[in-house]
């Protein structure tokens, strides 16, 4: 393997001393002179038709500077995806869920705001209120979006091969069912934003978003504003995982009272407003038939699902297929058919959330799997292993696996966990469970239809050679991108990290599509490596004409150029430096000419050395309807085995082990690799035993709190085994894949199986709770 | 009315003239500029706010800043001494702790804490100290380890 000095190591972050010490600005941290308040009015009604909107009292309260409703901020369509575009900034004919967004006061200071929310008088005239799928898709159910009679939302129906004629070759044929609990993101930063409108008609927004790039587009579109005067800057982000990936309409609100105000307007959300506004993971319902042969062959499956999606589409199309096409890997599977149904009611909208679409679909496939396991009395990991895709399979649905390294993930994790010497053989009340998973590295596709790059990069030199700028809009949003795009640049350029100043995450450094569907490592690092390859080659091009070395006898690395057919006289270009530098400290001396020597004489023979780089994947994947949800350049795979104990009394469940291989490709900065593994599994025992968003009657979210919210803390994690293996991805920047969101797949489905190899009962409906476990092993007792 | 309260952060006195309804993070945020402490809830779930009050980690989100009169607080600003990191600092740079960094004050100043009463405090010590502040991003395993290797560097 090549030899490298700045990936594959254990660097720390670029962002990590900022972090440490407080000195990392979040949005809520940023402030302007004359700067207005921002609160928004939301629906306290599930389901109602707006009769009128009365502001007068609100206007009249002394410091309020602007009130606004539909009346101001217009009627255009928004959304995730354009073919459903039903979201507007503000609702002119009815709300569709408690939380639904009706007007905004900007005032000067954050109490008066809050005070003229509370004056704004509405009438409503209550609707039918449909909380969940059985009610908005009974007969002569309220339609919540008229245009959407029967409140299907969206539809999807697939079939790859044939799932009736490979059931007749099927030695044992199964039917289970599964649903997960509306999850929330649970990032620790509520979404805030700043806009600022100024003189000249340029408008600019710092947000905490996953996205810059989209957060832009849609402002411009719904403000009615060209691209180029729409600015999107994204200061540090306190975590996403999905529900900050598309614009919101605090930050639509926000630039449209600066706009209108000509004064600075910040905006945030309370904790309870992130409960509201959600776009987290949807609950899903799914029926999973599954046919194998008597040797353990897996032929075919029929997935069925249905989504609540709440109110909106948010990405919920993307949802929907992916919920099913992320069973088409890892098993070889020939015959696979699927039925979606996401259908709307009348609650905050779901979106995408880590592993996106998939989470639910893999936990209880893979619980099924293991069951189909026991019947053939099959080790569950061999029968894994006999049915494991391998580097060059393609799915039935078309999805190319150019790298796949899921045989070692499972040998990693069954030998990690000494496997052989626990299964079967615990004590009862203790248990051990595996499972496998894959993701994709980036979606094959924007979101809106174009021949758009998926990522720019731009490198500029600093004129002594002294610095090595990173421009690119991608997102650090807690998960190292920042950091893995400078090791890139680094690397591919021959410098240290220490001399990459990396600047994402604004409209201004170039497109980039931003932190979703785990992009940024392949698709950004491909922009990075370009662009350093470029800026590396105008460098030698340079040095090329003053040594008159030919650029491909060159190279450069660990910050000096190397010469690879003998040193020529470089000594007229040291003089020349040293000269200029007079009177400076730290000269470049010794016997190799040193990178900033190179840049600087390829500054005063060309002027400023910017590189530049451009990713979009080639043409990907199947030709049929959908065939752009799960198509991606490469994808990331994992296994884990998770021990579990069951106290039998209480049915509470303790998570004492986790073992986790992942093939995330070539390990660009190994540190975060682990980090990524550690917090989706962690998410995803959150999932799987505690997390659940709750309703009362009236469509109000009752727990809408962290503390009634229970994510896991640090005494319900264990500590876990990490296992990283790395294929060498051909579409990947240095091989590199992903790991942020694949790696939570396994997790679910791994602790179901080790509560069953504990006390022998199946759970088909998260999350695990003592009282669910316990009335589930009182059940089997009875038979 | 406001009410006028004396409060040591990190060293240097502040007089402070506070509505009697502002919160200790509202405070420490909005008249003092120490943006390092943060808000995730504003109701004490999350230890995002965590500061350190008279020797004890607070929710700084749960005490107003009037009944903070006279006190002696820590902020995550006053951990490092000038350039040189603490070794809690240190470590969560070194070893991973840190990604998204909104719960990194508060837990930092946990974690400090909790070395200042218990040098050298076992695993389940370091998570129980821990538990009142919530990580999204972690799992919390970096987390832990950092504060046992902070320890061992601070036994030398």
């Amino acid at each position: 393997m090549k030899a490298y000095n700045v990936i594959n190591t254990r660097l720390p972050r670029v962002d990590a001393r900022a972090k440490a010490t407080g000195d990392a600005r979040y949005t809520a941290d940023l402030s302007m002179p004359n700067m207005l308040y921002g609160a928004m009015l939301q629906s306290p009604l599930a389901h109602a038709k707006i009769l009128n909107i009365d502001v007068t009292a609100a206007k009249k309260l002394p410091g309020v500077r602007d009130v606004v409703t539909w009346k101001e901020a217009g009627l255009v369509k928004y959304g995730v995806s354009p073919a459903r575009y039903d979201e507007q900034v503000f609702c002119s004919d009815k709300v569709r869920y408690v939380g639904d967004e009706l007007a905004a006061v900007a005032a000067v200071d954050l109490e008066t705001a809050m005070e003229a929310v509370s004056l704004i008088k509405v009438d409503y005239e209550e609707l039918p209120v449909l909380l969940d799928i059985e009610s908005a898709m009974a007969e002569g159910a309220i339609a919540i979006h008229e245009d959407f009679p029967g409140n299907v939302s969206a539809e999807v129906h697939q079939e790859f091969g044939n799932f009736e004629e490979a059931l007749k070759e099927c030695d044992i044929v199964r039917t289970d069912r599964f649903t997960n609990k509306r999850q929330d993101g649970g990032f620790l930063e509520p979404q805030a934003c700043l806009a600022q409108y100024d003189l000249n008609g340029n408008l600019t927004l710092w947000s905490s978003t996953q996205s810059v790039h989209y957060v832009q587009r849609s402002i411009a579109m719904v403000l009615g504003l060209p691209v180029g005067k729409v600015r999107v800057v994204k200061p540090y982000v306190g975590g996403g995982f999905g529900p900050k990936a598309a614009v919101n309409a605090m930050e639509i609100a926000a630039c449209l009272m600066s706009k209108r105000t000509g004064r600075p307007v910040k905006m945030l959300f309370s904790r309870e407003q992130v409960f509201l506004h959600s776009r987290a993971r949807h609950q899903f319902f799914h029926e999973f038939t599954t046919g194998v042969k008597k040797d353990g062959t897996i032929m075919a499956l029929h997935n069925t699902c249905y989504l609540d999606g709440g109110a909106y589409s948010s990405f919920g199309i993307a949802t929907i297929y992916y919920a099913g096409s992320l069973l088409g890997a890892p098993y070889r599977l020939p015959n696979m058919k699927y039925d979606g149904y996401r259908i709307y009611t009348n609650k905050p909208t779901c979106g995408a959330q880590r592993g996106h679409g998939g989470v639910a679909a893999r936990a209880g496939w893979e619980q099924q799997l293991d069951t189909i396991a026991a019947e053939l009395n099959m080790d569950p990991v061999e029968f894994r292993l006999k049915n494991m895709m391998k580097t060059g399979d393609v799915t039935c649905n078309d999805f190319n696996m150019s790298s796949l390294g899921m045989q070692e993930c499972l040998e990693g994790v069954r030998d990690g966990s000494n496997w052989a010497a626990k299964k079967g053989k615990l004590p009862r009340g203790k248990g051990i469970g595996v499972a496998c998973g894959f993701f994709v590295s980036g979606a094959g596709y924007p979101i809106y239809r174009s021949e758009t790059f998926h990522s720019t990069a731009t490198i500029r030199l600093t004129e002594d050679g002294g610095g090595v700028n990173l421009y690119t809009a991608s997102a650090e949003i807690g998960q190292g991108s920042d950091t893995i795009l400078g090791q890139i640049a680094a690397e591919a350029l021959g410098v240290s990290l220490d001399d990459v100043m990396v600047h994402s995450g604004d409209t201004d450094f170039g497109v980039d599509l931003g932190a979703y569907s785990s992009r940024q490592t392949l698709m950004s690092g491909h922009a990075v490596k370009m662009a350093a390859e470029d800026t590396k080659r105008q460098v030698l091009e340079a040095l090329s004409e003053q040594l008159n070395v030919p650029v491909e006898e060159m190279d450069i690395a660990g910050g000096v150029v190397i010469f690879k057919k003998g040193k020529p006289d470089f000594s007229r270009l040291r003089t020349l430096y040293i000269k200029e530098h007079r009177g400076w400290e730290d000269q470049p001396s010794g016997a190799e000419l040193t990178f900033r020597e190179a840049a600087r004489v390829a500054f005063i023979t060309r002027g400023v050395i910017i590189g530049n780089g451009a990713y979009k994947p080639g043409e990907l994947g199947g030709k049929y309807k959908g065939a752009a949800v799960g198509t991606s350049p490469a994808y990331g795979c994992s296994a884990q085995v998770v021990e579990v104990t069951v106290d039998e009394q209480t049915g509470k469940v303790t998570i004492d082990a986790m073992t986790d291989a992942h093939d995330c490709g070539f390990a660009i900065n190994r540190t975060n690799v682990e980090g990524q593994m550690q917090g989706s599994l962690s998410m995803g025992l959150g999932e799987a035993l505690f997390e659940e968003v709750r309703f009362d009657a009236k469509g109000r979210v009752a727990n809408a709190s962290l503390g009634e919210y229970r994510i896991p803390t640090a005494l319900d994690m264990p500590n876990v085994k990490t296992v990283i293996i790395e294929s060498d991805e051909p579409n990947g920047p240095f091989g590199a894949k992903e790991v942020g969101e694949g790696a939570i797949m396994p997790t679910i489905p791994a602790i179901l199986n080790a509560i069953y190899d504990a006390v022998g009962v199946r759970i088909n409906e998260l999350p695990v709770t003592s009282e669910r476990l316990f009335a589930a092993m009182k059940e089997k007792q009875k038979k | 009315m406001k009410k006028l309260i004396t409060l040591t952060v990190n060293d240097t006195e502040y007089e402070v003239a506070v509505a009697p309804n502002k919160t200790l993070t509202q405070v420490l945020r909005e008249d003092l500029n120490l943006l390092g402490t943060k808000e995730g809830c504003g109701v004490g779930d999350c230890g995002a706010c965590t500061v350190v009050l008279d020797g004890k980690p607070v929710n700084s989100c749960l005490v107003l800043a009037v009944q903070a009169d006279g006190s002696r607080i820590k902020t995550i600003e006053g951990v490092a001494h000038g350039d040189s990191l603490h070794p809690v600092q240190e470590t969560f740079v070194e070893l991973g702790a840190i990604q998204c960094g909104f719960c990194t004050p508060g837990m930092i100043l946990s974690a400090t804490s909790l070395l200042e009463k218990n040098p050298h405090p076992t695993e389940q010590e370091v998570r129980q100290a821990l538990s009142g502040n919530l990580c999204r991003c972690t799992g919390y395993q970096k987390i832990v380890e950092a504060v046992q290797e902070a320890s061992r560097r601070m036994k030398g």
